[in-house]
């Protein structure tokens, strides 16, 4: 029976040990925020880029949490994240308006390209007419992949579904596939089953398992992707670090930061572009 | 991308011992291993107790118990998510998307395995070794560590098999985690971001070192039952 | 040891079980004085290992009452009587740990578990096995480990349900032996057995039950010699009773 409770005392002891070494590393990163973000600047790789600067110049850690902008928005609701980076111009807005956020700024913006398999069975290759280019798709029925995970990019694309003057409601079927992932999902999906789908830049640019897919239209002004970020209401969740948030938010869109922003290159090309100082944006 | 590539890619990370890989590796252990701890620590006794203990509803409970081996992990995430969540019952610790709410999680994942296999393991031991236990005095409570003790390598397989959920499952730590870089990123949520990215060699890079764990783990709960047959008959 | 008082001697008065509206046993009185051993006999589902286990305290009776001179068998703090089954029941540890568990149960300090665990050992020749899984031990050898066991305790009475019922003839003999020096040591046995030839060697009282009722209580030489009911008289003879 000692041998018993020799067991028991160890398995309290490790229990001890593994919550104490939580705690401690809790403790040791002492200045950090939470950030609720999009899967698109976590995928593009923007964030290993700017964090780190970030970190060195004033101590903080930034710990993102990337989720669709849908959810980003309500993981800031329910106050478990202290700043929101999301794209989703028209959420963000009702977000501050709702008393959530103190404030929106805007960062920087990236665009959206339809990415499309080299065989391009809708025959739209080279055109810079996303809506043209949507219409022929529904028309040709070609697999297309849907976000579906109320995402920023989701909420683009239905925004330009509706631009080109078509009703999903009505026009949908198979050939429409909602896959309620993420965007890194969607691509494999679409390289999957050789279908067309809506991407973010960097995402795409950073993504490797392309495959057979390839851009299809590009630099259409109607696919341009706005960034917003806001730091979440202390009034609402009085326990949000509103003070190292703010430093963030202020980093982002300062000199540095902006500078930053735009410095992220990937094979040589530049996925997101400062715009913090452009009004309306 | 091909499968040599894959493997590679895996074999450098591991020979270079890659900090991130190397961190990534260690915190997986540390929470699965804490939670499988905490789970023995609690569902050990309780399923001895179940075991050994006769009340109206006891069937009920123990049905009940079984199924919930087979909770599904998001549910168990989403069942802590909505506990920690800073708009939860229990938001004033800040525990959410911390190591610390990625353990609970899988401790709640693993306590049902333990206490469903301690629970049938401590009966049928009970069973034979009731009256004797009985004759020199040790009823009810005072019979449970004799019980767990003598159970013990049956016991050590229950609890390599809730490791193995644990260490497996991606879907509870995700959601209470966050799969926060250098903080709470585990093999699994790294394998989830590495496919989604689309570096697949990455990820199964990472994803044959799980299998090795996994396999190594398996080789324990084999051995521990061969010596256990051997030595306890 | 001795210096304790008694908890002998056992009363039992018009004991009775039942189960599923059957009674097992009925009407069973008699009293157990310190002496040698008393044999317990009747046939299959006669009761006897039922008798055992009141008596033992395993099981609540459901009428009349099982009395020793000690409140419950109790005497200087300690349970002055021990139990071996007809499957010995062995746990999963090596000899020796069998031993000290019993003994760390009883509340013995670890001193004198471990001196009384070392007398075991050398009293009933398992020392070479001390170490050994006690469950990989043959048959004889651990009904000879749950009597050792039963005897690290001190027990003033030592019940035995069918203790030679799965031995070959080697094992048995070594156990009887071993029961008669208990006997001689002044450890008072209560045992049934199916075997009349080891009822013979061992009685110097016999219970006879038949279904469920203590049919006859009697000296072992008068009850062999001149049983005195027909069912008694029966058994003897091999008869199937029913």
């Amino acid at each position: 029976m000692s041998s018993t409770r020799r067991l028991f005392i160890a398995a309290a002891l490790g229990l001890g040990l593994g919550f104490a070494s939580s705690a401690h590393a809790q403790g040791a990163a002492e200045r950090f925020i939470t950030v609720s973000s999009t899967t698109s600047t976590q995928d593009s790789g923007l964030f290993g880029h700017l964090l780190p600067l970030f970190k060195a110049k004033t101590g903080i850690d930034v710990r993102v949490v990337s989720q669709g902008t849908g959810q980003a928005l309500d993981t800031g609701r329910r106050g478990d994240a202290d700043v929101v980076f999301v794209h989703a111009r028209a959420q963000e807005l009702k977000f501050v308006e709702d008393g959530f956020g103190v404030e929106r700024k805007a960062v920087m913006y990236n665009d959206f390209v339809l990415i499309g398999p080299k065989s391009d069975p809708a025959g739209i290759k080279g055109s810079a007419d996303i809506a043209a280019a949507l219409k022929a798709i529904a028309a040709k029925q070609a697999p297309f992949v849907s976000r579906g995970d109320r995402s920023g990019t989701h909420s683009a694309e239905l925004a330009l579904w509706k631009g080109a003057d078509l009703d999903l409601e009505k026009i949908r079927g198979s050939w429409y596939r909602e896959i309620g992932q993420g965007m890194g999902a969607a691509l494999n999906t679409a390289g999957g089953m050789n279908g067309y789908v809506l991407s973010d830049r960097g995402t795409w640019l950073s993504f490797k398992n392309r495959g057979e897919l390839d851009i299809v239209v590009e630099g259409d002004r109607r696919l341009f992707n706005q960034y917003g970020v806001m730091l979440v209401n202390p009034q609402k969740h009085p326990h949000v670090k509103a003070k190292d948030g703010q430093a963030f938010i202020d980093w982002l869109v300062g000199p540095e930061g902006q500078k930053a922003i735009a410095d992220y290159k990937i094979e040589g090309k530049q996925l997101f572009f400062p715009n913090a100082a452009q009004p309306g944006a | 991308m091909t499968v040599p590539d894959a493997f590679r890619e895996a074999a450098g990370l591991v020979v270079d011992l890659d900090p991130r890989f190397v961190g990534i590796v260690a915190l997986s252990l540390r929470v699965t291993l804490t939670a499988v701890l905490a789970a023995a620590a609690i569902g050990l006794p309780l399923g001895a107790l179940l075991g050994i203990s006769r009340f109206p509803g006891r069937s009920a409970v123990i049905v009940f118990v079984n199924a919930l081996m087979g909770l599904p992990p998001v549910v168990a995430g989403l069942m802590i998510f909505l506990l920690l969540s800073r708009s939860g019952p229990l938001g004033s610790w800040g525990m959410l998307f911390t190591p610390s709410a990625m353990i609970a999680a899988q401790t709640l994942l693993v306590l049902p395995i333990v206490i469903a296999l301690t629970r049938q393991t401590v009966e049928d031991l009970w069973g034979e070794y009731r009256e004797h236990l009985a004759s020199i005095g040790l009823t009810g409570l005072r019979a449970v560590p004799t019980l767990l003790w003598d159970a013990r390598f049956a016991l050590a397989t229950a609890l390599l098999a809730g490791f193995g959920r644990a260490s497996a499952e991606v879907g509870a730590v995700l959601i209470v985690g966050g799969n926060i870089a250098g903080y709470t990123r585990t093999m699994t949520t790294a394998i989830a971001l590495e496919t989604s990215k689309g570096d697949l060699a990455l990820a199964l890079g990472l994803g044959l070192v799980l299998v090795c764990l996994t396999l190594f783990v398996n080789a324990a709960a084999y051995g521990a039952s061969r010596l256990g047959a051997r030595y306890a008959g | 040891m001795r210096a304790d008082p008694s908890i002998l001697p056992l009363v039992v008065e018009g004991l009775g079980f039942e189960a599923d509206g059957r009674a097992l046993l009925a009407d069973v009185g008699f009293t157990l004085r310190r002496g040698r051993p008393t044999v317990v006999l009747g046939p299959n589902g006669a009761g006897k290992s039922l008798l055992l286990r009141l008596c033992h305290g395993l099981i609540a009776p459901g009428t009349g009452a099982v009395r020793w001179a000690a409140d419950e068998g109790v005497a200087a703090g300690r349970k002055r009587h021990a139990m071996v089954f007809q499957k010995p029941v062995i746990l999963r540890r090596s000899v020796r740990a069998n031993l000290d568990h019993a003994l760390s149960a009883a509340g013995t300090d670890s001193a004198g578990r471990a001196e009384r665990t070392a007398a075991a050992l050398v009293r009933f020749g398992l020392t070479a096995l001390a170490d050994a899984p006690a469950r990989r031990l043959s048959g004889g050898e651990q009904q000879r480990l749950a009597i050792a066991r039963a005897w690290a305790l001190g027990p003033e009475v030592l019940f035995m349900d069918e203790p030679c019922a799965n031995l070959d003839p080697g094992s048995t003999a070594r156990i009887e032996s071993l029961v008669s020096d208990l006997a001689s040591e002044g450890v008072t046995v209560v045992m049934t057995t199916h075997d009349l030839g080891q009822a013979r060697r061992l009685a110097e009282r016999v219970l006879f039950l038949d279904k469920g009722r203590l049919v006859e209580d009697a000296p072992a030489d008068r009850f062999f010699d001149a049983p005195e009911t027909p069912q008694a008289a029966a058994f003897l003879r091999g008869d199937l009773l029913w």
